[in-house]
């Protein structure tokens, strides 16, 4: 029971960080119709960017955790969301309008690249930070086993769902949000319409590699570690994860990731944890026999 | 007569070896309504292709004298440029709403530079700033305004992709007014209508040319809507311009005629034609 409630508690976290990423993932799907598969290490590149951060914070001898971490978190999204413009705008944009196959074949390219340029600029090795921010609640004992929710816990879920609302609120209600969901439907009316879709899917691409900078960070404070190659298997969930939920639809991305999170979690608990990944994958191939469109996407008519 | 509102010279567009535009020369006036005829396949939509920034022509020149910006070449614009700086604005044969948005989103898409500015980049607007509330609450009431004008304001709630057909059509209308054209390029907008819609758009393209001076090119098949409601019509036959005048003027066209009915060689009666061609 105890150990179901802390297993709980570490599912909704981790699941919170993948719905960050897998955000991305849906987004640009849903606008331009492809996998960015570079986004995991979008996020890869935010995470080195908040241990640089908080190395130097600390070497500067700021020592209050709050401020550090706003820091920390505004230099990396402003810093990752300029790569996810600068991604976008080389390798992707000169191929709109080829097959469908060119970006994708770019953006595995990407990937490749921007794990050897971290590599080669930042070190192979297994790069720990002092904790940032330690400590947190002991929620109840049964057995001698103590739910514990840590601070850094508490961050992941609060801000997640700040964004999430945040997020919801700019696609439903704002002038960006409608021009996206518009370029969503039908990208040759909106352009006719005067809107300039090219930089809608930069904005796109920027917000997306925004929420992933935000994840990027709060999985540095989280677990203190990070290598030049967390992208590609944390990448790989979170686009489980909107496929789970039925790739183009935010909700379902949130949906998603939130439920691979929590099966991530209870696996690893009681059942060979060896086979984590295993079972996320094998639920992928299951939703994907059972139903290709995921749990709240819509199945894609044909017009005629 | 002054000068056009936009003019066309020597426009050609070629695909490989099809010349799909030949050699066209047309104007457009304010506050005129001209029509584009031609049977399938004589280059019709492939003008408004050239004209909205869909197709670089091959050759040839298309000016719109724009009251504030001054002379701007289409040929050289953007697609969303030319809506946004030329102010032309184009429907299509199918109706292309976004159908997954209601009817007045639909509307207000179509005014997000006003939006955009105001909300500066999104900003203004995720804080609910009092400029973008007013630049919205100024969007909604011109969407009001066209909805209402389109018999359509008890609709504006619903989800476009919903609508019947020939009230999406109206829609589309009203969406392209919203991004207050100077010249309204409309493909087809009888195309599935039935008889009362039709004249009622007959009357609505009427008053828009007449009363607001709004320059319209329109492409159709409808004869009852061209020959009503033109003020000057443009005969393409493959590619190229076969003949040009005021209704009364093409009813009579021999080659008009011939290129609608065939070469007359059974001594069929050539006479008028007030229906729609056979397609």
């Amino acid at each position: 029971m105890a150990l179901a409630l802390q297993q709980l508690i570490n599912g909704l976290t981790l699941g919170a960080v993948y719905g960050l990423i897998a955000i991305g993932y849906t987004m640009v799907y849903g606008i331009i119709g492809m996998i960015n598969f570079a986004h995991g290490d979008i996020y890869m590149v935010s995470a080195f960017i908040a241990v640089t951060g908080f190395t130097l914070l600390a070497a500067l001898g700021v020592s209050s955790v709050p401020l550090a971490l706003l820091v920390v978190l505004v230099v990396s999204v402003l810093f990752t969301s300029v790569y996810g413009w600068a991604v976008e705008r080389t390798a992707y944009r000169p191929l709109r309008g080829s097959t469908r196959l060119a970006p994708l074949i770019s953006a595995i390219g990407m990937s490749i690249f921007l794990q050897n340029m971290v590599q080669l600029t930042q070190g192979a090795r297994v790069k720990p930070i002092a904790p940032v921010l330690i400590g947190g609640f002991d929620l109840l004992t049964i057995d001698d086993f103590t739910v514990h929710l840590a601070y850094s816990q508490v961050l992941i879920i609060l801000v997640t769902v700040a964004l999430m609302l945040a997020f919801t609120f700019v696609i439903n209600r704002t002038s960006f949000g409608r021009q996206q969901r518009a370029c969503e439907q039908d990208r040759t009316m909106t352009a006719l319409l005067g809107i300039d879709v090219d930089r809608t899917i930069s904005f796109t691409f920027m917000l997306g590699a925004m929420l992933a900078a935000v994840a990027g960070v709060l999985v540095t404070v989280y677990y203190g570690v990070v290598d030049f190659y967390i992208g590609f298997v944390v990448g790989i969930k979170a686009f489980t994860a909107a496929v789970f939920g039925g790739i183009g639809s935010l909700p379902g991305a949130m949906l998603g990731a939130i439920l691979n999170g929590l099966i991530e979690a209870f696996w690893v608990a009681y059942l060979p944890p060896e086979y984590k990944d295993v079972a996320t994958f094998a639920i992928l191939i299951l939703v994907l026999m059972f139903r290709p469109s995921g749990l709240l996407g819509r199945p894609e008519v044909e017009k005629v | 007569m002054n000068a056009p509102l936009l003019r066309i010279e020597n426009l050609s567009m070629r695909f490989g070896g099809l010349t799909a535009i030949d050699d066209l020369s047309l104007d457009v006036h304010d506050a005129r309504i001209t029509a584009v005829i031609g049977p399938n396949g004589a280059g019709k939509t492939t003008l408004f292709n050239c004209l909205t920034g869909f197709y670089r022509p091959s050759s040839g020149r298309v000016s719109l004298a724009h009251p504030r910006r001054g002379l701007l070449q289409l040929e050289e614009l953007d697609s969303h440029q030319v809506a946004s700086r030329a102010q032309v604005v184009r429907t299509f044969q199918n109706v292309r709403l976004f159908p997954k948005m209601t009817v007045l989103e639909n509307l207000i898409v179509a005014q997000h530079q006003r939006l955009q500015q105001a909300s500066c980049f999104t900003l203004a607007g995720l804080f609910g700033l009092p400029a973008y509330r007013r630049a919205e609450a100024q969007a909604i009431a011109v969407a009001v305004d066209r909805l209402t004008r389109l018999k359509l304001i008890d609709r504006a709630d619903a989800v476009a992709g919903d609508l019947p057909y020939g009230m999406q059509r109206r829609v589309e209308i009203a969406r392209a007014l919203c991004v207050d054209p100077i010249l309204l390029c409309l493909d087809e907008p009888a195309a599935g209508l039935n008889p009362r819609e039709s004249a009622e758009l007959n009357a609505l393209l009427q008053s828009l040319s007449g009363e607001e001076g709004l320059a319209i090119l329109l492409i159709e098949h409808d004869m009852s809507v061209v020959m009503n409601v033109s003020d000057h019509i443009c005969v393409l036959n493959y590619g190229c311009k076969i003949a040009e005048g005021t209704p009364e003027q093409m009813r009579s066209d021999a080659k008009v005629i011939k290129a609608y009915l065939g070469e007359d060689d059974e001594g069929e009666q050539p006479g008028e034609f007030s229906g729609a061609p056979s397609q």
